[in-house]
């Protein structure tokens, strides 16, 4: 019984996290301007970041966290650096 | 090492699904929101609300899924929280000013002025005081 409840709302979760995920990449296509597109991609990270970790919930396994983590790592530094790019136009003066 | 959820008591299940369903669908308003905001200045409050609440939402739901399933305190998704929490206001920080630059140098309009006074009273360089 409890697995099945965890595991529906796994399966739930999942799927808000990849609409998320779409509805973030819809604006950074379309989006206006660069700094749009900067915080789609942000959305995108952050939620695939959520993702990894829901898949660690409903397999069991410890070994995604550690993959969430770097993606968390990397997409803050990336974004740093593209911010940076937009207000400077370069990333290290 | 896997810990599979079957041993898992009913309350345990209950407050698993309730937070990662609280999380994900935080994290999708934030989207949706993202979305739909007409200006680029609204839209950047929107992914806050996944920022927030869906990181803390879903690794409180990670927390004590394997608290529980393994038997033993286990805590290290808090690692991930306290990062995004530390780092998401400076990214939005640092890229709201890049596209407040951007829009001023654009001169596009319903961007506020670099000085709250006139533009005929803005202090030019030739009024300061010479260097003797």
């Amino acid at each position: 019984m409890s697995a099945v409840i965890i595991y529906t709302a796994v399966a739930i979760a999942q799927f808000m996290l990849v609409v998320a995920m779409a509805i973030a990449a819809i604006r950074m296509f379309r989006g206006p301007r660069a700094q749009d597109r900067i915080i789609g991609l942000d959305t995108i990270y952050i939620n695939a970041m959520l993702l990894l970790v829901t898949f660690g919930i409903g397999t069991g396994r410890v070994i995604y966290f550690e993959a969430a983590l770097v993606i968390g790592l990397l997409g803050f530094v990336s974004t740093v650096a593209l911010a940076k790019f937009l207000m400077r136009g370069e990333v290290i003066e | 090492m896997i810990y599979p959820a079957v041993d898992l008591s009913l309350p345990v299940a209950f407050a698993v699904a309730f937070f990662l369903l609280v999380g994900a669908a935080l994290a999708l308003i934030g989207a949706i929101g993202f979305l739909r905001l007409p200006s680029f200045y609204e839209r950047l409050h929107a992914p806050a609300l996944g920022t927030s609440w869906g990181i803390g939402g879903i690794m409180l739901a990670s927390m004590i899924y394997f608290t529980a399933a393994s038997s033993r305190l286990v805590i290290h998704e808090i690692l991930i929280g306290i990062f995004v929490t530390f780092t998401t206001p400076i990214t939005f920080m640092l890229l709201a000013r890049a596209a407040l630059h951007r829009d001023r140098t654009a001169r596009s309009h319903g961007v506020p002025r670099k000085y709250p006074i006139g533009p005929e009273e803005r202090p030019r360089e030739d009024d300061e005081p010479q260097a003797s």
